[in-house]
């Protein structure tokens, strides 16, 4: 069994008039089941409104299911006894840099996990410094986070995330206000700490080159899970992901478009050197 | 840039005063601003202002930086002095049309000058050696005992430091709102105080409506990261007394002690408001002796 497993997940948001009367309902998740292996990095990609964010939450016991059920390492989330320990085992970072830090330095900000955890004074100072290394921001530990980039604010969240020492980071949608650097910045800094930590990392984007370097690669719409599998499988299914008006990387979408037109490329090209090398594959078979 | 702004105008430096806890110069700043208001005596107001003059050479903040906390209560100090130099009660040694300067009111202008002077500058050393995080800090532990009284220490804590943390960030979205809404044509400047304030309404609602998006959003945040209240937590930076505090605490009671001394045996200024006309002119003449 994975290491987050979700079985037949349902949510639904209901919006209520002034009388509390039931005025409609929308279906974020529809039946979802999951089975993350531990130390596995996964992408889940969606437009808009797809339910990522809703499922995202879910992980993290910050929202709890109408139906089915989400089991964090061996936890039912719905078990309010183990709240703060599932909460410790699933670390969350959000979309907006500004909105989720807490501390009024980059160290103070790290250590309010650990605090909030009742974590011994000296151990919290070894975590902070260890996180901030583990993101490389260790220069700007007494640093107001007022004056950082986007990108470097991400990190200071993935590190107050990692100084809880969790087993795995949600990571929801964390590079929709990036610039194109920050964003680097902030995926290499998941990557990293999934292979050198063996964090599990579910990262929600909406940005397929992201999705790219993933283990395995989850596609939802309409709170269903619509695609699932390595990104190198999904991304060959161009038609099915723009039908779910999502786009292809950039060198699929290139490659896919070529094959079309009758040039001899495989599918599921991922990024620009395997397109580069698969064109100076068929030049050579044509001379 | 709105983000380079400092809150509490914290002055980093290296210094004794710097390194005293936090609680010690609270309890410090307390006990200094009431020994102002103890005595009206112009010896207790030379040793409260040798005092002063000490702490500020020993906080290495420059003299620039202190009066510069000065600048935003020069008017009300004026305005106190100059009201407490014409309008009081006694013998007349100036007058020109109906403005009378008393003896008893320069007396009374100096003594209010001096005493505004040494309360916010007194106040400003707490702010100014002391950073936002560790004010807070100590509010809270001090405010702790209070807890029996289900007086919510740890929350008003936490509060204030969010607070702290979000008004640069509000600041700049009040600033961004306002060249938003310039752009569609609003007008900030022109008409009377009421128009003005009026046209302040595009400029609150959007903000207070982002205020409360980002207060859901630090909720959840704070919440993800196992915040449960002040309970069971642990602290990065608890705060410790050392042996500095004592020797801190033993000044400040030494000086305490030298006031009320001072002032209970030198008396040379009873209160003039209190007193009857004739009585203050008598003693009066011999606080000028004493001078």
């Amino acid at each position: 069994m994975g290491i987050i497993k979700t079985n037949k997940l349902k949510y639904e948001y209901i919006r209520r008039d002034e009388d509390n009367n039931v005025e409609g309902i929308t279906t974020a998740l529809d039946g979802v089941s999951l089975d993350i292996k531990a130390g596995d990095f996964i992408a889940i990609l969606g437009h808009n409104g797809s339910g990522k964010s809703t499922l995202a939450r879910h992980i993290n016991a910050i929202l709890f299911p109408a139906e089915g059920t989400v089991v964090v390492d061996g936890m039912d989330t719905t078990d309010s006894s183990k709240l703060l320990d599932i909460r410790r085992t699933a670390g969350m970072v959000f979309q907006n840099p500004d909105n989720q830090i807490i501390g009024q330095l980059v160290e103070e900000d790290v250590a309010f996990g650990p605090e909030n955890m009742g974590v011994p004074t000296e151990e919290i100072w070894q975590r902070v410094a260890e996180s901030l290394e583990a993101v490389g921001m260790t220069a700007y530990r007494e640093h107001s986070p007022n004056r950082l980039s986007g990108g470097q604010k991400q990190r200071v969240s993935i590190a107050s995330v990692i100084a809880m020492h969790p087993k795995c980071m949600i990571m929801d949608e964390p590079t929709a206000m990036l610039d194109p650097g920050g964003r680097r910045e902030v995926i290499e800094a998941a990557h990293k700490l999934n292979k050198t930590e063996g964090i599990t990392v579910v990262l929600i984007t909406h940005y397929m080159d992201e999705a790219a370097g993933a283990d395995k690669v989850i596609v939802m719409d309409k709170g269903r899970i619509a695609m699932e599998g390595t990104p190198r499988e999904v991304f060959s299914r161009v038609e099915e992901l723009k039908s779910l008006r999502l786009d292809v990387p950039q060198s699929t979408e290139l490659a896919w478009r070529l094959k079309k037109r009758g040039v001899d490329l495989p599918d599921g090209v991922l990024d620009r050197r395997e397109l580069v090398e698969a064109l100076i594959r068929v030049y050579k078979r044509n001379k | 840039m709105l983000r380079d702004i400092t809150l509490g105008q914290y002055y980093k430096a290296e210094s004794p005063i710097h390194r005293l806890d936090p609680r010690t110069k609270l309890a410090a700043t307390f006990a200094y601003l009431i020994s102002l208001f103890l005595f009206k005596n112009p010896f207790v107001y030379m040793i409260a202002g040798g005092v002063l003059v000490c702490v500020i050479i020993a906080s290495r903040v420059p003299v620039r930086y202190m009066l510069k906390g000065m600048k935003s209560v020069i008017f009300i100090l004026l305005f106190t002095m100059l009201m407490s130099l014409f309008f009081t009660k006694g013998t007349v040694i100036w007058s020109f049309w109906k403005l009378r300067i008393t003896k008893e009111g320069l007396s009374q202008s100096a003594y209010t000058g001096l005493r505004i002077t040494m309360l916010i500058l007194g106040s400003n050393i707490l702010t100014l050696t002391t950073t936002p995080t560790r004010l807070t800090n100590a509010l809270e532990r001090v405010m702790s005992p209070l807890k029996i009284f289900r007086v919510p220490a740890h929350e008003i804590a936490m509060m204030m430091s969010i607070a702290l943390r979000f008004i640069p960030i509000l600041l700049e979205e009040t600033d961004r709102i306002m060249k938003a809404q310039l752009a569609r044509g609003a007008d900030f400047e022109s008409g009377n105080l009421f128009k003005k304030v009026k046209s302040l309404i595009p400029v609150l609602i959007p903000l207070f409506v982002a205020a409360f998006r980002r207060a859901n959003d630090l909720a959840m945040a704070m919440e993800a990261r196992c915040y449960h209240g002040g309970k069971g937590r642990t602290q990065m930076k608890p705060l410790k007394y050392a042996r500095r505090d004592a020797a801190a605490y033993c000044l400040l009671i030494m000086y305490m002690a030298l006031m009320i001394v001072t002032g209970l045996t030198l008396k040379s200024t009873p209160k003039t408001e209190a007193l009857p006309a004739v009585s203050t002119n008598m003693i009066s003449v011999s606080s000028d002796t004493l001078r």
